[in-house]
């Protein structure tokens, strides 16, 4: 039976998130405008997905993300055989996967996209992880570019007044840094209004996310996984703005019409960690055959989680501490207390956690979270094994079964 | 009622008839290659031996990892269900129970009904598991049955300290070049996989009465190893390779 003999599944069609297809036009138009730059006469930066974006959007710089690459890497199901050229390169397959499959790009052009384009310069924010500094360092001598490192001390519990001057001065020279690389100066002006775009871009990424606390959820983590991509790469820019109204707006639809992301909604489930990416599409399967949503998440919730100690009116002096105290640079307790309060406000009956190989700082203290959780709140915690590119770590009858069993002990 | 459960696991595929509430029969046999004709002989095996018609159960459950392909049972339930369905049929008093299989090891705890509280289970490696021991004894040109006894007679029990089983096989090819004795270089094999399945169970905090089950149950050595890890008794189920298939028959039943 070839495609157009298919019948219809209207169903299936009403539950499409229809957004879906203009967010694929962007994220094509931000490829291309990107691997032009050489010839329009712009300047590319890569950054870690953490890193502050807005002096790079205010500069007229396009950011390029490397961790976005790998997310595509890893869903077009190219992580393997990039992470065992990585390996063959010398690098460790303990190291994180997204290093390695973007260092293994590199000097092939690899990749669903045929690499990424080159860099002018480089800006490292290590609030994500300590393993950036050292794929930074080895990409900038590759490419022989200058190379930012902003340094965010770790907020165990609070963000001290010395921690505070102490990244902001390191703003100031990023400020230069960006200036002498692009041989003009930044206008403050354009900056703070940048500033603005970016905080209003978090805030309706949050209150697309937020629309899930409706029962059921109009949207689950999965789609969440799809459409966070803009609020990471093209932060501080209109057209973030103008994509999550439009997103939201449908998701306020398919609340008014009762168009739920799982057929007949049983069980909500909050998500820990990045997604597995080669596998997104059977585990949303998976949990959608147990009537299970996965209403939120820590992952993609992380991009307006600091929103809170963001400052319009001065948005370089608090953007040191904004870029300081995100989920993955802060202790285990203050990790817990947001699970929790996720776990409240989404309506939750347990936990998923994915224990990422890749990722430490993310799976680090999964296990205390999960105590945390159980004795709080009383609710179970689902531990998956795998790592977020690369499927050699995955092994799907083991993970069936901790799934099936989870759901049985749930439906118990 | 008659039901009945079957169980299919990556080494051995087990079923169990129970009726009116008492377990009337239940086997054992290799899985094999095919998981699918393994289920169906089984079955037919055991319905033989006890003269029931094939149409004579009411109900049959699958569990285990070829669960889903049992075509003929009314439904598939994971054998973490059934573990403690059938831990509790044996034994209401069971709160927790610990299984190593050929493949994997769990540790489940268990409600006062026989419901699953919370569980965890190994991850992708083989260490801990029965599949470890057998690389072990074909290391040790030992018969797997003897290991429980022979470790029993262990006077130093060797430091194996590698987590990974082809490495462990290769610290153990060393430590029989150094002349250690066999009964010792045993024992540490038990104590190994013992810490390792005790820090699983301890993440899930098991507590007592625990019931051991799976067919690494009946290696004694390996029960001692866990018990002094744990620091108290830990039961063998008498059904300890067919428990899963009695839960299995006893959830079909219900
Ligand atoms: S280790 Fe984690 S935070 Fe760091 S780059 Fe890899 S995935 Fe991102």
């Amino acid at each position: 039976m070839s495609n157009q003999d298919k019948p219809i599944d209207f169903e299936k069609e009403r539950r499409k998130i229809k957004s879906v297809k203009k967010m694929k036009d962007i994220m094509t138009h931000y490829y291309i405008d990107a691997k032009t730059a050489g010839e329009t006469g712009k300047k590319v930066a890569w950054i870690t997905s953490g890193g502050p974006v807005e002096p790079l959007i205010a500069m007229d710089v396009i950011p390029v993300y490397p961790e976005n690459h790998g997310a595509m890497i890893g869903a077009s199901k190219m992580g393997v055989d990039l992470c065992e050229k990585a390996e063959g390169m010398g690098y460790s397959g303990d190291l994180c996967t997204y290093a390695l499959a973007d260092i293994a790009c590199s000097p092939v052009d690899g990749g669903p996209i045929g690499g990424l384009p080159k860099p002018d310069m480089l800006v490292c924010c290590n609030n994500i992880c300590g393993t950036v500094l050292k794929w930074y360092e080895v990409q900038a001598r590759y490419y022989d570019v200058p190379l930012f490192i902003l340094d965010t001390p770790f907020c165990h519990t609070e963000f001290s007044a010395e921690a505070q001057q102490y990244v902001r001065r390191q703003l100031d020279e990023y400020l230069v840094f960006l200036e002498t690389a692009c041989g003009r100066t930044c206008d403050r002006d354009r900056l703070q209004e940048v500033g603005r775009l970016s905080m209003a871009g978090q805030r309706l990424w949050q209150a697309v996310l937020d629309t899930t606390v409706n029962k059921p959820a109009p949207m689950s983590a999965f789609d969440a996984f799809f459409h966070l991509a803009l609020i990471v790469t093209l932060r501080g820019t209109q057209t973030v703005i103008d994509y999550y109204t439009e997103l939201l707006a449908e998701m306020q639809t398919r609340v008014a019409e009762g168009i739920s992301a799982v057929p007949d909604e049983q069980h909500r489930l909050l998500w820990d960690n990045l997604p597995i990416w080669y596998r997104t599409k059977w585990l949303s399967e998976k949990f959608a055959s147990h009537k299970a949503c996965l209403v939120a998440d820590t992952y993609t919730s992380a991009w307006c989680g600091s929103l809170q100690y963001m400052n319009e009116d001065d948005f370089l002096g608090s953007m040191a501490e904004g870029y300081s105290r995100i989920y993955l640079n802060i202790g285990t307790d203050q990790m817990a207390a947001m699970v929790l309060g996720m776990i409240d406000k989404y309506a939750a009956e347990g936990l998923v956690m994915h224990s990422n190989r890749s990722c430490k700082p993310y799976s680090l203290g999964q296990y205390d979270i999960a105590r945390i959780v159980q004795e709080q709140r009383g609710l179970p915690t689902l531990i998956i094994e795998a790592n977020m590119t690369d499927a050699r770590s995955f092994s799907e009858s083991q993970v069936e079964t901790r799934i099936d069993a989870f759901m049985e002990m749930l439906k118990a | 009622m008659l039901t009945v459960g079957i169980d299919i696991g990556s080494i051995s595929a087990k079923a169990a008839v129970i009726q009116d509430g008492q377990l009337v029969g239940s086997k054992v046999m290799l899985t094999g290659y095919n998981a699918k004709t393994a289920g169906e002989k089984v079955f037919a095996d055991l319905l033989a031996e006890l003269d029931l018609a094939r149409d004579a159960p009411d109900r049959i459950v699958a569990t285990g990892y070829g669960r889903n392909s049992v075509a003929f049972a009314h439904k598939a339930v994971t054998e973490i269900t059934c573990h403690a369905r059938g831990a509790h049929f044996q034994d209401p008093a069971i709160r927790s129970i610990i299984d190593i299989g050929g493949q994997d090891s769990k540790a489940i705890t268990l409600n006062e009904a026989g419901g699953v509280r919370d569980f965890a289970m190994n991850d992708k490696c083989a260490a801990g598991t029965g599949r470890f021991l057998e690389v072990m004894a074909r290391a040790l040109e030992v018969d797997l049955d003897g290991f429980g006894a022979l470790s029993l007679k262990a006077q130093n029990p060797a430091a194996i300290s590698s987590l990974c089983t082809v490495f462990a096989e290769s610290e153990v090819i060393s430590l029989i070049a150094k002349g250690a004795r066999r009964a010792d270089i045993i024992a540490g094999i038990h104590e190994s996989v013992a810490a390792r399945v005790a820090a699983m169970a301890n993440r899930v905090r098991v507590q007592a009465p625990v019931m051991m089950t799976g067919g690494v149950a009946h290696n004694i050595g390996v029960v001692k190893a866990l018990e002094a890890k744990l620091g108290y008794p830990v039961q063998v189920s008498a059904y300890a390779q067919v428990n899963g298939a009695i839960g299995a028959a006893c959830l079909a039943a219900a």
